[in-house]
């Protein structure tokens, strides 16, 4: 645990460091400001910022995570000759990458956003929620990153994966279920519409937000529905749960492939 | 002193290790020789932990550790690339090391750092570094907790001559003080200056395991260069007896 | 001859007094004997006034029968409490011409599930004039049947909270012609203010909310007008139903926030004229169905979930020179065919250009996106809302339309927002003001 620790403060030093992730976090706090300054109210910059959240916080975070692992590939090598535990490895440089990007998100949308929270009544649940998924959305992309680099040596085809994998999250999966709504159109699909947006983080994800964004009520009776579930703690403790197994099952893969891995 | 018993390693079809039983023997340098694709650097890395064999022990101090970590305490490895968290300057690399390593009392840093010339550069990001440069601040993080056994890939590649030559007196004196050193090298010059013994790998199999002198007398060369090259020259031809002879038999059955 | 000189007027005012004399005025105190009012009505003659002293007058069923002024004494303006205790049916019935009240405090009548109890319940009654009343806890506050030329106005309605079986409306008129109902403040009735078969209404100047279902619910209705009213956080909003010639202007429709709530719902509106109202944060902020030949211009929708949803039948509609600002959806539709005319209005959504500098988009605006087809469809489809893929879809809609319709055009869109005397409207940002 120790060494873990040690590892993911010297890859987070190296990492805040790095141009890229100044960009990153110049980027999210540009936008946001630019947003909170140039936007009618505040409730259409959430909207905006959900978007920007939902798309490029994955995209981001499983890119630059896969490129990481494969530029930082002969430093690995030298720190397995340490030493240290493969398990501790994996998780130290998880940990080195992912929190860097985490704070870069925090940094650039939740200062302006709090900054501004109090004075303009904004819904500070919806502000709660948009940069607790962000961070979780991090750490799942990141963790997702770590399997596709750890797995695939050839760098070419690791950013192609890493770049399907985004894909599908963000947009195919989205697509099957409006395929689904579409056909299944005449027939009351709000359980199963619920049931896969579960599944899927980037969906799961938006709908908490939406939820706590009062769109709930455009939804009609899908949207009772889903403000019932969520609601619950049943409900909020599933969607928890899918959100923790999302994080849990890239991070465990990319362990065993790591621990088995011959470099 | 490290022990290598029936080693075997394949990556898909191909057989990189094929069963090595090799010892490497404190106060000793080995040096691990073997054109590309022989297995020199699967050799090292399945020493490192790396690699992991398919089959066979790595003994150290007599004790299989194929899968364990805390034995690396005892290594220090010195990489062929030399690249690391680029933002890190050498001094943080270092200190980053000897943390993970839980050795803070290394205490050659200082003394490896003067000899090499790199004090100036230790607060500088490594990126902004030669290849040289860095290949010496890999050297210090390989030396500097004074461990039994030091594996060094290609140790003077990319260094000048004179950095080259004082590197090679530390890896001596390291020698003198009862160390076991396993390097690779393609200067057979160096080989012929440094290693006390020789491994000539080919094709995953050791073709040649002993003292350097011994290859010389063998070959009835007088370098280095021109007894591996007759190595080479032997093995090729004997694979293309045994390869007729095969034809041979196959036919007269 | 000081004085002789002030004889003539003195006498001449003397004279005047003795005349609207023979109109007496009453003052009464409340009694622990109680029927006090009913007493005073009873032995009143036309015309003539019952002054009520400040306290509580614990009466019910109260009947005016003759034209009475019953007023608060002066100074005890909605400090004279008349009680129902939750007995009897209606606390008032007007059955007079010419009957005013004024200034009253009315509170407590029964629930009843057989009779619609009110507060003041009037009947074929004309020239009534109901003002700077406070009513509180009735089933129906105002309650005003085939009646005429009546005044309702400045009066507080407070209803606590029932549900909307066991609650009756603030405002109710029924079979009335030539009704002025101004500046009253109604909360918590099942609909604030209710006009069902009514001729020439005016309802102007009043605040309508928490209402458990509508603000304004309104049918059967032609030539009436509405206007400068706010309906805000009602159950279900305003609706505005089977009328013709209706005109509304001016009004504030906000924050009807739910799964069935709109600003305006309009059924079967014929030749009716809607301007400069202002829908803000409702779910739906127009949504109508069989609307015909009516002009919707120079209104503010903004924030709405949809800004308008138009169904059915509606034909030969102008909706122009409106602001539709920071909808989720513009204009959402279950019809190929458009048979209305959209020009002229500004699209916060739109993205054309204007090269001439005209003030008019050069491109036209479609303001029916595809993601809205498909949540008529489907209403789950709406868990996709936000998401890339619906945005791609949108795009690749606008460059290619093929489920959305056609004709449904903006052909003329405003570069910029029409200025809509703003004075009327709402200033959205009072915080930011010094």
């Amino acid at each position: 645990m120790k060494t873990i620790l040690k590892l993911t403060r010297y890859g987070a030093m190296n990492a805040v460091r790095s141009r890229w992730i100044l960009g990153y976090t110049a980027f999210f706090f540009l936008t946001t400001e630019g947003l909170m300054r140039f936007g009618s109210d505040s409730g259409r910059t959430v909207v905006s910022l959900l978007n920007i959240v939902l798309l490029l916080i994955p995209l981001v975070s499983i890119v630059i995570g896969t490129m990481t692992v494969y530029m930082n590939r002969d430093f690995t090598e030298l720190l397995l000759s340490q030493p240290i535990e493969r398990g501790s490895l994996f998780a130290g440089q998880y940990l080195g990458l992912a929190l860097p990007l985490v704070a870069a998100f925090v940094l650039g949308v939740g200062v302006p956003l709090l900054a501004r929270a109090g004075e303009d009544g904004a819904n500070i649940g919806v502000i709660v929620m948009l940069l607790a998924t962000g961070k979780v959305l991090t750490l799942i992309f990141t963790a997702l990153a770590m399997v596709v680099a750890t797995r695939f040596d050839d760098r070419a085809f690791g950013l192609g994966a890493a770049l399907l994998l985004w894909l599908m999250a963000a947009v195919v999966y989205d697509g099957l279920m409006l395929a689904m709504i579409w056909l299944l159109r005449d027939y009351p699909l709000e359980m199963p519409v619920l049931a896969m947006s579960i599944f899927n983080p980037i969906d799961l994800a938006r709908t908490l937000v939406m939820l706590k964004f009062d769109v709930a009520a455009l939804m009609g009776y899908t949207g009772a529905v889903f403000e019932k579930f969520f609601g619950t703690a049943l409900g909020m403790s599933l969607a928890a749960s899918a959100l923790v197994f999302w994080l849990c099952l890239p991070f465990w893969a990319g362990k065993i492939v790591f621990e088995k891995k011959d470099f | 002193m490290i022990e290598l018993r029936n080693i075997t390693k394949r990556f898909g079809a191909h057989t990189v290790l094929n069963g090595l039983n090799l010892r490497f023997d404190a106060g000793s340098i080995t040096a691990v020789l073997g054109p590309n694709g022989s297995g020199k650097t699967t050799l090292m890395k399945t020493i490192l932990g790396l690699v992991r064999p398919d089959k066979g022990e790595v003994l150290f101090a007599g004790e299989n550790v194929v899968g364990t970590s805390e034995y690396r305490k005892g290594v220090g490895y010195m990489p062929q690339i030399a690249r690391f968290q680029d933002n890190l300057t050498a001094r943080e690399l270092v200190q980053m090391i000897r943390d993970v390593r839980e050795n803070p009392s290394a205490t050659r840093e200082d003394e490896l750092c003067e000899r090499f010339h790199l004090t100036e550069h230790l607060d500088k990001p490594l990126h902004t570094l030669s290849g040289g440069t860095r290949q010496k601040v890999n050297a210090v993080l390989a030396f500097m907790f004074q461990p039994p056994i030091l594996m060094l890939d290609e140790p003077t590649a990319g260094l000048d001559p004179i950095s080259a030559s004082s590197f090679k007196d530390v890896i001596l004196s390291e020698r003198n003080e009862g160390r076991t050193i396993v390097l690779t090298s393609h200067i057979m010059s160096e080989v012929q200056e440094l290693a006390d013994t020789i491994v000539f790998l080919l094709e995953g199999r050791v073709v040649f395991h002993g003292a350097a002198t011994e290859l010389l007398g063998r070959t009835g060369e007088k370098t280095l260069e021109r007894a591996i090259a007759r190595l080479l020259q032997e093995s090729s031809s004997q694979r293309e007896n045994t390869m007729r002879d095969n034809v041979i038999q196959e036919t007269a059955q | 001859m000081h004085f002789s000189r002030h004889t003539a007027p003195t006498l001449l005012l003397l004279a005047l007094a003795y005349a609207t004399a023979f109109a007496k005025t009453h003052e009464i105190s409340p009694s622990a004997k109680g029927g006090v009012i009913a007493r005073a009505i009873a032995s009143a003659s036309t015309g003539d006034t019952l002054r009520l002293r400040a306290g509580v007058y614990k009466e019910h069923d109260i009947v005016v029968g003759k034209p009475l002024h019953i007023l608060a004494a002066r100074g005890d303006e909605l400090r004279v409490i008349i009680d129902a205790e939750l007995r009897g049916s209606s606390m008032v019935f007007v059955r007079a011409n010419g009957v005013t009240m004024r200034g009253l405090a009315l509170r407590n009548v029964p629930i009843s599930y057989m009779n619609d109890n009110a507060a003041i319940r009037v009947e074929g009654a004309q020239n009534g004039v109901f003002e700077n009343l406070r009513i509180d806890n009735a089933l129906f506050g105002i309650y005003l049947a085939t009646s005429a030329n009546c005044r309702i106005a400045g009066n507080v309605l407070r209803a606590t909270k029932g549900n909307e079986s066991s609650s009756g409306n603030g405002i109710h008129l029924w079979k009335c012609d030539n009704i002025t109902v101004e500046g009253n403040d109604v909360q918590g009735h099942r609909d604030g203010i209710y006009l069902e078969f009514n001729r020439r209404a005016l309802v102007r100047r009043n605040t309508s909310q928490g209402n458990m279902r509508y603000g304004l619910h309104f049918m059967f209705s032609d030539s009436c007008a509405y206007e400068s009213n706010t309906f805000r956080q009602n159950g279900s909003g305003v609706a505005v139903m089977y009328s013709r010639f209706v005109r509304m202007t001016g009004n504030k429709f906000e924050q009807n926030w739910g799964a069935a709530a709109y600003g305006v719902l309009f059924k079967d509106i014929t030749d009716s004229y809607m301007a400069e109202n202002r829908f803000f944060k409702n779910t739906t902020g127009l949504y109508a169905e069989g609307v015909n030949r009516t002009i919707i211009e120079r209104n503010e929708f903004v924030n709405n979930g949809w800004a308008m949803k138009i169904f059915g039948s509606a034909t030969d509609n102008i909706v122009r020179f409106n602001n539709i600002i920071g909808n989720s959806f513009d204009v959402a539709t279950n019809s190929f065919d458009n048979e209305n005319q959209f020009i002229h209005n500004y699209w916060s959504r739109y993205e054309g250009y204007d090269l001439d500098r005209n003030g008019i988009g050069d491109v036209p605006f479609h303001p029916v996106r595809l993601f809205s087809v498909l949540v008529e469809q489907q209403q789950s489809s709406l868990v996709l809302m936000h998401s890339l893929l619906v945005t791609m879809l949108d795009v690749a809609e606008r460059v290619i339309p093929s489920l959305t319709p056609e004709t449904l055009v903006d052909a003329a869109p405003m570069m910029k927002r029409i200025d809509i005397v703003p004075e009327k409207l709402f200033i959205t940002k009072q915080n930011h003001q010094p």
